[in-house]
């Protein structure tokens, strides 16, 4: 059988022992006040097309005003920095030939 | 590419590496070099799902051996002359363009991508709390000039929904701060546990009030979980709550 992808799988909570949670220490996620709600937040981004991932978070970082943000999974296929780089390097290569037939 | 892109802050970018092995799922456009027949079509697009053989780009920054990779669904929308309209759901590290091309040359005809957007990253999707820049920057100054709240929660999510597809452990109170110094979870701290972990299951720990406190690897299986009475249970692999929020029960 095929595997199933992650969010089609369906778990279920089962109980060991119950106990109860002081409402003294912590707070549930949902109610996280400012700054709580940024340092332990998270943004489901929708990247547009021209800049890099890393450009968009740290324009997110810059709108926000914080220290750290990371992305989770870069949107943009490794291939075509790759490619970018053996391109200015083959740039670079074409230029070196052309000045060697000068 | 555009699409999907989860941006964690301050100390959520710690939840980061729970979202880089999490699935992703994609839509694309692939175009066909030559015309198919559309069965052909059809029957490759079913051999590439399951587990496939992949060989990054030559130019990727990974190791260039040969790898497996799971495809769960790999559909065809539409099909219009040599365009080929596609949702695929995949393990992370997937490379898509090199599944197109794979798939082209499997037909023999050859292909390549032409389009593509992300539209799911582990459990963010593009159809719920999606946002763009735009949306950020005119919310977070209706919350500088009113200091409204509602307008941080309208693209803030608690990071705490990064990890809604991993498997979770609930633990007391008097259990947390433990954690949070990076002691390893044992047996009597555990109240809830979800169903289906095995032994070196990548595991989440969480308060009673749906807090996140670590990242961890199981020890025993949901059952032996349910049953143990002391033990650890799960090993701490990344601590996401700063200390000291919950009471030092500990000695």
């Amino acid at each position: 059988m095929r595997d199933k992808a992650p969010w089609n799988i369906k778990r279920e909570l089962l109980t060991k022992s119950e106990d109860e949670t002081d409402p003294k220490y912590g707070c549930r996620p949902e109610e996280r006040q400012y700054p709580d709600i940024v340092r332990f937040g998270i943004i489901n981004l929708d990247k547009p097309s021209g800049p890099s991932s890393h450009e968009v978070t740290a324009w997110v970082k810059r709108i926000l005003g914080i220290e750290h943000a990371g992305h989770g999974g870069t949107l943009e296929p490794a291939i075509y920095l790759g490619l970018w780089a053996w391109r200015s390097q083959s740039d670079r290569r074409s230029t070196r030939s052309l000045r060697g037939g000068n | 590419m555009t699409g999907v892109l989860p941006v964690a802050l301050e100390e959520a970018t710690k939840v980061i590496q729970a979202l880089l092995v999490a699935g992703k799922e994609y839509v694309g456009v692939m175009k066909l070099h030559k015309d198919a027949p559309e069965g052909k079509v059809r029957e490759v697009f079913n051999e590439f799902q399951g587990k496939i053989y992949q060989r990054p780009p030559t130019r990727a920054s990974v190791k260039k051996a040969i790898r497996v990779r799971t495809i769960y669904y790999l559909d065809i929308l539409e099909i219009e002359g040599r365009n080929i309209l596609f949702k695929v759901g995949c393990e992370a590290g997937t490379y898509i363009r090199k599944l197109v091309f794979d798939i082209g040359r499997a037909l023999g005809c050859g292909a390549h991508m032409h389009e593509l957007r992300r539209i799911r990253a582990g459990p963010f999707t593009e159809d719920k709390n999606m946002v763009t820049l735009h949306d950020i920057l005119y919310l977070y100054d209706r919350w500088r000039e009113a200091g409204d709240i509602k307008m941080l929660r309208k693209f803030i999510l608690p990071m705490e929904r990064a990890l809604d597809f991993m498997p979770k452990i609930f633990i007391r109170d008097s259990a947390v701060d433990a954690i949070c110094h990076g002691a390893h979870l044992t047996a009597p701290g555990i109240t809830h546990v979800e169903s289906g972990i095995k032994p070196s299951d990548k595991v989440a720990v969480f308060t009673l009030k749906g807090e996140a406190v670590a990242l961890g690897t199981a020890i025993a299986s949901t059952e032996e979980i349910l049953k143990a009475t002391h033990g650890i249970m799960v090993k701490t692999d990344r601590v996401l709550m700063p200390r000291g929020i919950y009471p030092k029960l500990w000695k």
